[in-house]
């Protein structure tokens, strides 16, 4: 089974490390995760682990979604998210088994994925933090602007139009945002609670996924052996 | 639901021997602090005139005088560098923040005792006798 849960935001609070220090921590709500579906090379060309979260009464579900969850002989879930797995991971699954926080129990480092708040049509300064033009010395009705998009010269947009990605106002937020190697502060088994430092992109009540941390920076990577 | 589950989360880390402290209160609040390998308690004296925030993020504004010039030390009364609290008196007070008493020089810096309600004053001796409820928390404190 590869170290992944879905689950839900629950909120932040504060909690004090053994030496005293404030920690803020996020607290998600993980599992219990069934296996919904199993993928193999041989049915479907790879190797997959769909997990299912969040019971739900049928009439909040779908026909289709209802006859899927009873394959796995499982009630109806709200959330279903596909895990990539090897082939040896897959053979040690079974259709409709139980995934708890245990899995975790041996990490110490986890990523946390989920959907930013939108925050609609957004300026370069909201958006990309530019620094905006001057209030004064003459500036008039161009406070916010980001300013030149583009000129002839080579280095700022050839042939007289914008460079690729030249970054603009748009639409900001409502993307799947990865929070890499985040803290495990505490567990609680009991009440399927895991307690991450930091924030967590999503509203409260919002779905996360969560997975073993893929890569470390160094400090942490040292942090981890150590323990 | 996820209120309680926080509250629940929180609950682990909360203590339970607080004593009542209302804004307005004379109190001594012993601080740990570590300084390289050693450990020791700093008692911080002074007014409350500001109490913030629920559950594990109640915070406590400390005001006090020193060497002419007012400190003001907002601490966080669940942290566990917070070692004790004491109430040694209670002010007459009609408001919730004490702010004004910032631009207080001198005499008019004082408050009134408490002589209404649970809480009159507290002596440091207190018996169970002395009844209010308040009375008996700062004696268990």
């Amino acid at each position: 089974m590869p170290a992944t849960l879905i689950g839900r935001k629950i909120g932040m609070t504060r909690l004090y490390d053994a030496a005293g220090k404030n920690v803020p921590v996020t607290i998600i709500e993980l599992g219990p995760c069934h296996v919904s579906q199993v993928k193999t090379t041989e049915t479907d060309g790879y190797n997959a682990v769909q997990l299912s979260f969040d019971e739900i009464k049928a009439r909040n579900s779908t026909r289709q979604l209802i006859g899927h969850d009873g394959k796995a002989g499982l009630t109806p879930r709200r959330s279903h998210r596909e895990v990539r797995a090897t082939p040896e991971e897959v053979a040690a699954v079974k259709l409709g088994q139980e995934v708890k926080l245990d899995i975790f129990d041996a990490i110490k480092f986890v990523d946390v994925i989920g959907q930013s708040k939108g925050k609609g049509f957004a300026g370069v300064m909201k958006r990309y933090h530019f620094g905006g033009l001057c209030a004064s010395h003459g500036t008039e009705r161009k406070h916010r602007s980001g300013g030149s998009i583009a000129s002839h010269a080579t280095n700022r947009g050839y042939s007289g139009r914008p460079k690729k990605g030249k970054k603009m106002h748009g639409h900001m937020g409502d993307e799947r945002v990865t929070m890499r190697s985040l803290a495990i502060v505490a567990r609680d088994k009991e009440r399927n609670l895991l307690m991450v430092k930091g924030a967590v992109p999503g509203a409260n009540q919002g779905l996360v996924i969560i997975r073993e941390a893929v890569r470390l920076y160094k400090g942490k990577a040292e942090l981890a052996k150590a323990s | 639901m996820s209120q309680d589950l926080i509250r629940a989360v929180e609950k682990s880390q909360l203590k339970t021997d607080l004593p009542e402290i209302s804004v307005g209160d004379t109190v001594d609040v012993h601080l740990r602090i570590v300084e390289g390998s050693k450990e020791r308690v700093q008692v911080f004296n002074g007014v409350v005139i500001q109490l913030k925030g629920y559950g594990i993020s109640r915070m406590v504004t400390v005001r006090r005088i020193v060497a002419n010039e007012g400190v003001e030390r907002i601490l966080p009364l669940h942290s566990p560098k917070v070692a004790k609290i004491e109430v040694k008196r209670h002010g007459h007070v009609r408001r919730a923040k004490l702010y004004y008493l910032r631009d207080r020089v001198g005499k008019s810096r004082r408050l009134r005792d408490r002589q209404r309600g649970l809480g009159t004053v507290v002596p440091d001796d207190a018996t169970p006798a002395a009844a209010a409820p308040v009375a008996a928390e700062t004696a268990k404190a």
